[in-house]
């Protein structure tokens, strides 16, 4: 998985870039990136060595920005899939956040879908009404899948200094606090669309965080906070989950995918009734 | 980079500052001065990201041999006071060794080492490095107050000269690291610069460098989240050699050690 790909690079925001938070992290990193030419021709091969395919992330505030970004992306044997982030401002229709938009998702992702022979997903934004309306346009659209949740908005203040912690004052929670809303998204979006591969992101940090989230109805997870603590992160998310088939007897993490059992009743027990 | 579960050896306060010993001979054997750790906090909602500390000393040879040391604030925040808490035989989860190092001139000999306050940890390990290349090491070192100017004694044995400057007058000469810098690179002979301290002194520094034609290092300090160049939050903005405005370069893995210029603020950038 690549950062956000602008066409044209970006130096990014002011720091200080990162704080924490109770579970989680506030950040903002003003999508620094050397811009799509670099991209291509360097940072992508060096994700790529050892043989490695990678999705990359493409970002933009006009319709024609992301056309160009996937059609430059076309051809080359290290993108195994393309994803869609739809969290930045629009600058054609002049709104805070492009991709919470139906018209605007319809119309973004069925070009990027129309032109692109890879795969591609659409990160739908972290704070928006209707995931699963979104979801489906996404899909509608001819997105192959979503990735759930982009980080939501946020920010982090200091009372003892009265500042912001960013920077540029507001910024993006990620890291295990985000867990139950990604589950949350995942699930609803499952249960509306269950042939719609979903690849969810925001809290997994463990083998159990990525096996909820397919019990909950994803096809893949992405690990990004816990990376920051544990270089080798993914490679223990994946083993969890690895440990979690054998005990099942399951050859696939499909087999995991929506396979949740009834609630259980057992706060009976914990927190008994008063008597009457 | 290597990740180790590594005992703490011991644990000793140094004026306001708490000097942290481990055993950890992987990344005692590779580190180098002007580098650093990333050490990892306990389990539970309060932390998230690891601490990160320049390594202070790491004793290759002898009786200390894989051993580490690094310097925490226990001021600094909670984190920072959590590890100035911890005791000997508990155990840390650390990477490192982090970053650029300082590099050490071939033909030049007089080297000038400048910090204010915790900064000075990582010079003691520069200054051996030099000593042990036959170069002259000189120092200054700077803090608010008597308490926060980091081992002036032990600087003293390594050094031939030190300059001892507080805010407050306490301890050596009232004034900072920067009213002491002209005399001391006039008495030192100064041929190279090495220098930690907050931007804006750090800026100061960089000026009388240029002016006096001084080769420098500097090493910035900026706020980190991984530590190893994955996030992109700890970046310090460096003017472009051609002119064309400036990059966002990591304090993490293109630092934390720069050449001067990187201490001054380009036109445009968060610092100007
Ligand atoms: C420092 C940092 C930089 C990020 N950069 C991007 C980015 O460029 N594009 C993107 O779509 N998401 C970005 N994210 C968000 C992550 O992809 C992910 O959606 C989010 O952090 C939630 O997952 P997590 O809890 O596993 O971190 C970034 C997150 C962090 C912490």
């Amino acid at each position: 998985m690549s950062r956000t790909i602008t066409v044209t690079e970006r130096v990014g925001s002011d720091v200080p870039r990162i704080a924490e938070s109770p579970a989680g992290i506030v950040w903002e990193t003003g999508l620094q990136n050397p811009g799509l030419d670099a991209f291509v021709s360097g940072e992508l091969l060096r994700l790529a060595r050892g043989g490695a395919r990678i999705i990359v992330s493409i970002g933009g505030e006009t319709l024609e920005e992301y056309v160009r970004m996937t059609s430059a992306l076309q051809g080359r044997p290290e993108v195994a899939a393309i994803e869609i982030h739809l969290s930045g401002r629009d600058d054609e229709l002049d709104r805070a956040v492009l991709g919470a938009h139906a018209d605007r998702l319809n119309e973004i992702v069925g070009a990027v879908a129309r032109m692109s022979l890879v795969p591609v997903f659409a990160k739908l934004p972290g704070a928006c009404d209707d995931t699963v309306g979104l979801a489906r346009t996404a899909v509608r659209a001819g997105a192959t899948g979503v990735t759930l949740l982009a980080s939501p908005p946020a920010l982090g203040l200091e009372a003892t200094r009265d500042r912001p912690r960013i920077g540029i004052v507001t910024g993006w929670l990620s890291g295990p606090a985000l867990k139950p809303v990604t589950l949350r998204a995942v699930f609803d979006v499952a249960q509306a669309l269950p042939a719609v591969p979903v690849i969810a992101s925001g809290g997994v940090r463990t083998g159990e965080d990525a096996v909820e989230c397919l019990l909950a109805g994803a096809w893949a997870v992405q690990v990004g906070t816990a990376t920051l603590t544990d270089p080798a992160a993914a490679v223990t998310v994946a083993q969890g989950i690895i440990r979690r088939l054998k005990t099942a007897g399951l050859a696939s993490p499909a087999g995991l995918r929506g396979l949740l059992r009834p609630a259980e009743h057992a706060a009976a027990e914990e927190n008994p009734a008063p008597a009457p | 980079m290597k990740r180790a579960r590594a005992e703490i050896l011991s644990t000793r306060k140094v004026g306001v500052y708490q000097s942290i010993t481990l055993v950890a001979p992987e990344i005692g054997e590779r580190a180098r001065p002007g580098q650093f750790l990333a050490i990892a906090m306990p389990e539970g909602r309060a932390f998230i990201l690891r601490r990160h500390f320049s390594i202070h000393q790491a004793s290759r040879r002898g009786g200390w041999a894989g051993t580490l040391e690094f310097v925490v604030d226990p001021s600094a925040g909670a984190g920072t006071g959590w590890l100035a808490a911890a005791r000997a035989h508990e155990f840390l989860d650390v990477i490192g060794p982090l970053g650029k190092a300082f590099s050490y001139p071939k033909r030049l000999t007089n080297c000038l080492l400048v910090a204010e306050g915790r900064g000075a940890a990582s010079l003691f390990f520069l200054a051996q490095e030099l000593l042990a290349r036959h170069k002259r090491v000189d120092m200054i070192l700077g803090g608010r107050a008597l308490e926060t100017v980091f081992k002036p004694i032990d600087a003293k044995r390594l050094a031939q000269t030190v300059a001892v400057m507080t805010a407050d007058g306490s301890l050596g000469e009232r004034g900072g690291v920067l009213d002491a810098l002209p005399d001391a690179a006039a008495r030192a002979a100064a041929e190279v610069v090495y220098a930690i301290a907050p931007a804006p002194i750090l800026r100061a520094i960089a000026a009388f460098c240029r002016v006096h034609r001084l080769p420098a290092q500097v090493a910035i300090e900026e706020r980190m989240g991984c530590g190893f160049g994955l996030c992109n939050t700890c970046v310090v903005p460096v003017a472009r050699r051609d002119g064309s405005g400036y990059d966002n370069l990591r304090a993490c893995v293109d630092g934390p050690v720069f050449s001067p210029q990187a201490a001054r603020a380009p036109v445009g950038s968060s610092r100007a």
